[in-house]
């Protein structure tokens, strides 16, 4: 034999195990395999994109501005009580991007900026202007995305999501991927809320309170702002709460003036779980404060009675009791109309934490489970027929040769699946088109050494020269042609998303590995042919 | 020995004039597609507009008519309806959404739910994107093409001559502008899917190129007398069963995808059906043109 005959027999041998070793967790093959087997070997194989096996793909962008912004109120609020505490008579507050804090006396300037030495003084004229410095500012747009992240990954754990992909890209935004999801609205809503829980003071002394309409039908908000935006005392704000008619089902939104102050955060929060109402048999949420939380919880209600506390989650009021005596302990209830389902989500959201900054979906695509299975079907019918197409013309074109360009095809699709299962690569539908085309083209390398072939054969030369000159003389035109292919399919890779990559993946591997069958595999099974002695014809 | 074609001698490089027309037309009309796109009066998918796009199913065939009612009726406003009557599936888009994303979806499937309870609605798909993402897209889907274009410029001047590399190049932006011109008039949606067959025509219209230029190549060393027209004709004459059985495996399963690969699939596979067509046509009538019409002396290396 062929010097180098039986390595190359050896070689193609070896990578058709592999390949197939790493392919067979995706066969039920798999199951029966025996349990050191299972243990040991590759087991993961090729993935199910989102695609195809249903899910939500979801992008955010995280709003780093809001961030600032909602640090800097924190820190203003936070001031407020440092400064009491410290007994010292200031006052801070939030206005824009300042935290203003009066008197402007060497005092307060000092305790100020010994709790917070990121601020930067801008003024001192009258008031004390203070503004985050820039470099801070740039690092808690930084820390939010990351929080966010760890934030979501913490919802996402909690509302029980089997294999969820989480991940950043870019600098600001956020990948979610959940296969198989069942109800993805929810999701959504759970991951996307920013669950900012303030307790609030109702303003019901102001003259603006009693002038304000009982209820609005949404979308009516801005005119209401226009008609009060000039009567609102300076320290107060309206805010809304939903309210829905149990007969009709209408939804109207009813105006409450409150006091800017935020007197107490969800960030104090240590529990926050279902129970349900035994008079009215609704769900609501109560939540535990920490020691710090119960002692401002205790302090409001005890300095507040008979007045109402508003409970507000993202700028909506969620519910406004009257207080009717101090509260210790650090109890408290969300109530408001709650469904058994978004009592629990909330509850998730509260014991997850709050978002530091509001995300905006920049993405979603929810693929249901019969779409993926119709599109995997449809897929595999098409993939055989076109094979088997592909196949039978090549043994009616080119004979005994067509036999072997068919079998490189087998091993091109058998090593393009284990290559893919090595690499634990997402197939997707837009894949699925690419290892057709791949089986399509595999065949190409092959129908241009076989035409070389021909004309080796029409120019006199025996067959074993003939089938050397074919691979010599049509490697080159191969090569190029295949590497005009791979650029392609890596610009495909570098932009692609999701599906898209997916089939540049597949398409790139297609191309590398029918090299590899087109001038190994083949050429061996003809150097075998010729190998014993001179055959008379080429069968081409 | 089965031979499709036989010795032919057609004088291919003869007939330039008239490719030079047909190509001319075709590019044209992508070039047009192209820029109607641009300014976004082209069927964008929602990927590469922004909007939203929903695929519902039905138990039982459903009238297109009604749907349309009861979405106006809901107050629904701007959408474009299409069915896949043999699935008993449509799907609705809604453009260009400036409010926020979220609220059509859950709108649209509330009023199919009330007004066709009987034919069990079912969610297939949702995809909302973002007006940002949106125009990202389209910014990235023309760096692709120029990227990919300028890659295979490189590759071929590299292993060929620089004429060579503009005659591919030029081939290739005609394939691709050929088969986009066609989905515009054919008011086919464009979307990411039928940009990667794009992008893969690209890649695979060259196969033939190379094959026909490899050719030439080679006959310029043996036929040092020769014109330009006789070494490009003969070549082109020599190589043209190969460039006509590799196109057509890939028409093969190209057609089997079309036919049974399923509706996600069915765009991507017409452009790549378009797209072979259209590339071994091009091999042959605008890649070798191109070269000659850069300079007539092939043996000196510009």
């Amino acid at each position: 034999m062929k010097k180098g005959v039986l390595w190359r027999i050896i070689l193609i041998a070896v990578t058709v195990i592999v390949a197939l070793v790493f392919f067979l967790p995706n066969t039920p093959l798999f199951q029966a395999m025996p349990e050191w087997w299972k243990k040991t070997m590759p087991s993961k194989g090729i993935v199910l994109g989102l695609d195809l096996q249903g899910g939500l793909h979801l992008v955010f962008e995280v709003e780093g501005d809001k961030a600032v912004d909602i640090a800097t109120e924190r820190i203003a609020t936070s001031l407020s009580g440092i400064l009491d505490r410290k007994k010292i008579k200031a006052d801070a507050k939030k206005e824009g991007p300042f935290v203003i804090v009066t008197p402007a006396t060497m005092d307060v300037r000092k305790a100020v900026e010994d709790t917070y030495p990121a601020l930067t003084l801008i003024d001192a004229t009258g008031a004390l202007k203070y503004r985050l410095s820039a470099k801070e500012m740039e690092r808690i747009k930084a820390t939010a995305t990351d929080q966010v992240l760890e934030i979501i990954r913490n919802r996402i754990d909690q509302f029980g999501v089997s294999e969820p992909i989480i991940h950043r890209q870019a600098e600001n935004e956020i990948v979610v991927q959940l296969p198989g999801i069942k109800d993805p609205r929810r999701a959504v809503e759970i991951i996307g809320k920013t669950a900012i829980l303030e307790f609030k003071l109702v303003d019901d002394e102001s003259r603006v309170a009693a002038e304000l309409p009982p209820s609005i039908l949404p979308g009516e908000e801005t005119q209401l702002f226009e008609r009060f935006k000039d009567k609102i005392p300076d320290n107060d704000e309206i805010l809304f709460q939903r309210m829905v008619n149990k007969e009709t089902g209408v939804v109207t939104k009813r105006p409450i003036l409150l006091k800017k102050e935020t007197l107490l955060s969800g960030d104090l929060l240590t529990e926050a779980k279902v129970s349900i109402d035994q008079r009215f048999n609704e769900p609501y949420v109560s939540i535990t404060f920490n020691s710090t939380g119960a002692k401002i919880f205790e302090d409001i209600t005890g300095q507040n009675v008979k007045k109402r506390l508003a409970i507000i989650l993202d700028g909506n009021v969620y519910s406004a009791p009257v207080i009717q005596e101090r509260i210790g302990g650090g109890n408290a209830q969300i109530t408001g109309n709650f469904s058994l389902e978004e009592a629990k989500d909330l509850a998730i959201v509260l014991r997850a934490g709050a978002l530091p900054a509001p995300v905006k979906t920049l993405q979603n695509v929810t693929v249901g489970p019969s779409l993926g299975r119709d599109s995997i079907e449809a897929g595999k019918l098409a993939g055989l027929i076109g094979t088997l197409l592909v196949v039978v013309f090549m043994i009616f074109y080119y004979r005994l040769s067509g036999v072997i360009a068919d079998f490189a095809l087998l091993l091109n699709i058998i090593l393009l699946m284990g290559a893919m299962a090595a690499l634990n690569a997402t197939l997707t539908m837009p894949g699925i088109a690419g290892i057709i085309l791949a089986i399509g083209m595999a065949v190409d390398s092959n129908v241009l050494m076989f035409e070389r072939m021909r004309e080796e054969v029409r120019a006199g030369k025996t067959p074993k020269a003939a089938v050397e000159g074919g691979y010599k003389k049509a490697f080159w035109t191969i090569f190029d042609s295949h590497v005009t292919t791979l650029i392609t399919a890596a610009v495909l890779f570098q932009f692609g998303t999701g599906p898209i990559k997916g089939f540049a993946v597949t398409l790139s591997l297609g191309v590398a590995i029918n090299l590899f069958t087109a001038l190994i595999g083949t050429k061996t099974v003809f150097d075998i042919m010729h190998a014993k002695k001179e055959v008379a014809r080429l069968s081409i | 020995m089965i031979e499709l074609i036989k010795n032919t001698k057609i004088d291919f490089m003869g007939k330039r004039v008239y490719a030079f027309i047909i190509s001319g037309l075709l590019s044209t009309l992508g070039i047009f597609a192209a820029v109607q796109i641009g300014l976004g009066n082209a069927n964008l998918g929602v990927d590469f507009a922004g909007g939203t796009a929903i695929q519902i199913k039905f138990s039982k065939p459903i009238n297109l008519h009604e749907v349309r009612v009861a979405l106006e009726e809901g107050g629904l406003k701007d959408f474009d309806l299409q069915d896949l009557p043999t699935e008993n599936k449509i799907l609705i888009r809604v453009k260009k959404t400036e409010e926020k994303l979220g609220g059509f979806s859950e709108r649209i499937t509330q009023l199919l739910s009330q007004k066709f309870s009987d034919k069990q609605p079912l969610i297939d798909s949702t995809t909302e994107i973002g007006p940002k993402v949106g125009s990202r897209l389209r910014q990235d889907a023309l760096w692709a093409v120029l990227m990919a274009t300028l890659g295979i410029l490189i590759y071929i001047a590299w292993r060929f001559q620089i004429r060579f590399g503009i005659g591919a190049t030029i081939a290739t932006f005609h394939d691709v502008l050929a088969v986009l011109g066609i989905f515009y008039l054919l008011n086919k949606e464009i979307n990411l899917i039928v940009l990667s067959a794009l992008l893969t025509i690209a890649g695979y219209s060259l196969t033939d190129t190379v094959v026909v230029f490899d050719r030439i190549r080679e006959n310029i060393k043996k036929l040092l007398k020769e014109p330009i027209e006789t070494v490009i004709n003969r070549s082109i004459n020599e190589v043209l069963s190969r460039t006509i059985i590799t196109s057509l495996t890939v028409f093969i399963v190209s057609v089997a995808l079309f036919v049974f690969g399923g509706e996600v699939i069915h765009d991507f596979a017409l452009a790549m059906i378009l797209g072979v067509i259209v590339g071994t046509y091009s091999s042959v009538f605008v890649a070798s043109p191109v070269v000659i019409l850069l300079g007539r002396n092939l043996k000196r290396r510009p």
